[in-house]
């Protein structure tokens, strides 16, 4: 699979997909998609530039390993809904806010947190299977 | 169409236990997936067919205001197929790495666990 | 895109809107503290000396917080938490009442014991690959099935604690590793994908899925045509789930392959989720079914404690012999569903208490023991007396609990089911648990004898210098021991906790009730 053309655009197809997973992600809460999919689209980009330029440029580029992304995404998931304990609610009551900033209101939820710690964790477990898999083709 | 998908649930139950029964690991995979596609599709029909209509309620109501489509199978389905694909994934890999360290896929001849010639236990104190 | 927009919602038709306190937390913190330690651990992976010290603190907080939920539940009954507040029957619970909490605290301590006994056990490459972060999970899984008040959530949990499961039986990829997971996975998911075919048929009849709302329109006579099969099908899965005969091969098969820290945890955990979700679905959920099952529940009890005593007679191995001794505890317990009364299901719980701790206990003492022999066979025992005496004690007082001879605390419960089935004049279960007992005070003796008393079969060159049993090893053993003993000599706080959990399951009013308070 290593052609000139291959290895010369996978990058960016790479960046394109992770910019559009976590375009899904945060459309996820109204309209379809949501950070499983997007967690699975990011995980299918770490597994196209593994297969165009090998599995040690993604874990360089990962900078972390895959397994600590699905731990913090688990830890933010919780996190999101253990929050409503302050609001005096069950445990994953989604709290909103309005973020005013630049003269643009951003809404900010717990379910949004929740939705990224999927993300996270799926990103950082399929990543992990599928790295491991292409390592071991190489051998 | 009830009807129709019941039979194919029937149809599917019966190949995964068919597959299910061989002594071949892979063939055993094989059938623990097509038995996972059979719950859902079981899943999906207990849920009834009413609508195509997504179940949306219009903003002034409290309750939809024709007849909608269930959501809940779909959820249900939806975890119950990530579950089934990371137990296959998983199943898969084990079995993969069975066959390497014990040079069989014959779960008659994975006997490592269970010895064949096991010790009868002492007889006497 | 808020929630909180367009029109004025009246939100009190569908989401919970009086506050919580802080106090109401304590429903799912045995869930989330778990799950909090695992992701922590999982990102602070490289740093392997704050695996073991982190997870007994999580494990700490989890026993704490579970032995509040038993007190509060004991003083003010059944309470519940809807998830993201929105109301039952359409949004999911948790809802504990006196057995899940018992069950859930139970399950804190024997995880905490068996992680202090990992400390010894468990080398340093096994806590790289996340050996406690699998074990953490199963944990949440396992109190989660124990406090879930929504039956699909329940097969959620199952799913959680199996596949942590997976990971520790198979942590280390030995070949008997492998062998013994493999055959352990396809059972196991066998068995929850039929209890998933179930949860879609009582979804497919009575429309909802939440355990209350299923109990009301189950005693209402509401349910139609297929519940036999569907309850069938749940009969099948639990018991596959808890090891009953003739569904019980896989797990002698499996146990004994992966450490014994796994093993205790498995032995003490996972049979009785089988058990827990048995008495909950056939005795609060579908009583008429458990009634139904109950002849079949008989026959199966007796089966199991007979096969159970004899495989526990008829092996070698030690750890594969504490396999069957798990095998013949469930039998035990299972005849208190097949008696079905206030009493016998009484027993059963305190039975199932007793098996969590003392099995536990039985497969730690064989860890112990087969490490300082240097071998798991029979065969190669001996010494262990002039070895370790402190070893000695403890694992007298293992083999006279899970005989169920005095002063140690099986004898209660089944002295309860004893009476419970004369009274039913079911004199065979009588006579077979009778026989189990002491098939099993023989097998056991015959361990106790010959890793003991016996002089040493191995010479010291062959397995290298003498090892010297730790402290982290012995003190597990030594509080099973003594909680075992304790509740041997003052059982009535035991037993009325059982009891009022039995009398729980069997009204199921006060349950149903505090999940769908207007009826």
């Amino acid at each position: 699979m290593r052609t000139v053309i291959f290895r010369t655009v996978a990058p960016f197809l790479t960046a394109l997909m992770i910019i559009f997973s976590i375009f899904i992600l945060l459309r996820g809460h109204n309209e379809p998609g949501g950070g499983f999919i997007g967690g699975l689209i990011a995980a299918s980009a770490n597994a196209v530039y593994g297969i165009a330029c090998g599995v040690s440029p993604v874990r360089r580029s990962l900078r972390f390993h895959p397994m600590t992304i699905a731990g913090a995404g688990l830890f933010i998931a919780t996190l999101a809904g253990l929050a409503s304990i302050f609001a005096k609610a069950g445990f994953l009551t989604g709290l909103w806010t309005t973020v005013h900033l630049f003269g643009q209101s951003i809404d900010l939820s717990t379910p949004l947190f929740f939705d990224i710690g999927v993300y996270l964790v799926v990103l950082g477990t399929f990543s992990s299977i599928g790295l491991a898999l292409e390592e071991r083709e190489v051998e | 169409m009830e009807t129709v998908l019941s039979v194919v649930v029937g149809l599917l139950f019966a190949s995964a236990v068919y597959l299910m029964l061989s002594l071949h690991t892979i063939r055993m995979l094989l059938g623990v997936v097509l038995l996972g596609n059979a719950v859902n599709l079981l899943i999906f029909t207990v849920g009834r067919f009413r609508s195509d209509v997504p179940p949306i309620i219009p903003v002034d109501s409290y309750v939809p205001t024709t007849d909608v489509a269930n959501p809940l199978p779909q959820a249900l389905i939806l975890t119950a197929i990530v579950i089934s694909f990371s137990f296959f994934v998983f199943l898969l890999v084990l079995a993969y790495r069975a066959y390497q360290d014990l040079g069989t896929d014959d779960s008659d001849k994975m006997r490592l666990a269970e010895p064949v010639e096991d010790d009868s236990p002492p007889r006497g104190y | 895109m808020a929630a909180a927009g367009v029109t004025k919602i009246d939100r009190s038709l569908a989401m919970v809107t009086e506050a919580l306190s802080a106090w109401d937390w304590l429903v799912i913190a045995p869930v989330a503290l778990p799950f909090l330690g695992a992701a922590a651990l999982l990102i602070l992976r490289k740093r392997i000396a704050w695996h073991a010290p982190a997870s007994i603190g999580v494990m700490l907080l989890m026993l704490a917080a579970n032995i509040g939920l038993l007190i509060r539940v004991w003083n003010e009954g059944p309470i519940h938490m809807a998830m993201g507040s929105w109301l039952p029957p359409f949004g999911i619970v948790f809802a504990v009442d006196t057995l899940g909490a018992i069950f859930a605290t139970i399950t804190a301590f024997t995880g905490l014991v068996c992680a202090i006994f990992a400390t010894a056990e468990v080398e340093a490459t096994e806590y790289r690959y996340g050996y406690f972060t699998f074990y953490l999970l199963m944990l949440a899984g396992v109190t989660g099935a124990f406090l879930t008040g929504d039956i699909f959530n329940l097969y959620v949990w199952f799913e959680v604690l199996l596949i942590s499961s997976f990971g520790l039986l198979a942590l280390g990829s030995n070949p008997i590793q492998l062998d013994g997971t493999f055959k352990y996975a396809i059972l196991n998911l066998v068995a929850t994908t039929l209890f998933l075919i179930s949860v879609g048929l009582i979804y497919g009849i009575a429309g909802t899925l939440n355990m209350a709302d299923l109990a009301v329109k189950a005693r209402s006579g509401e349910l139609a045509a297929p519940v036999m099969s569907f309850g069938a099908l749940l009969t099948f899965a639990f018991l596959m789930k808890a090891a009953a005969f003739p569904l019980n091969a896989w797990l002698p098969a499996s146990y004994h392959v992966t450490r014994s820290t796994s093993a205790a945890l498995f032995a003490a955990l996972l049979t009785k989720v089988g058990v827990y979700a048995l008495l909950r679905t056939l005795v609060l959920l579908f009583p008429e079914l458990g009634q139904t099952f109950a002849p079949i529940f008989l026959i199966a009890a007796n089966a199991t404690m007979l096969i159970g005593a004899l495989g526990l007679l008829a092996s070698s191995d030690i750890r594969r012999m504490v396999g069957w001794a798990v095998i013949s505890g469930i039998g035990v317990i299972l005849v208190g569903l097949g008696i079905g009364e206030m009493a016998a299901l009484s027993g059963a719980i305190a039975y199932a208490v007793h098996s969590m701790v003392v099995m536990a206990g039985l497969y730690l003492l064989a860890g112990a023991m087969g490490w300082l022999s240097g071998s798991d066979s029979l065969f190669k025992m001996g010494g262990l007396a002039v070895q370790s005496p402190g070893l000695l004690l403890c694992g007298l007082g293992i083999v006279l609990a899970t005989s169920g001879l005095p002063p140690f605390s099986g004898l209660w419960p089944k002295a309860i089911l004893v009476e419970a089935a004369l009274s039913k004049n079911a004199y065979l279960t009588v006579v077979v648990i009778l026989v189990n007992g002491l098939l099993t005070t023989i097998a056991l003796g015959r361990l106790f004898a010959f890793g003991f008393w016996r002089e040493a079969q191995l010479e010291r060159t062959e397995i290298g210098a003498t090892p010297v049993l730790s402290m982290s090893r012995m003190a597990p053993i030594a509080i099973i021991v003594m909680v075992s003993l304790a509740f041997g000599l003052y059982p009535e706080p035991w037993l009325a906790a059982s009891r009022q959990a039995a009398a729980g399951l069997l009204d199921g009013a006060a349950y149903i009730n505090t999940v769908l308070p207007e009826g």
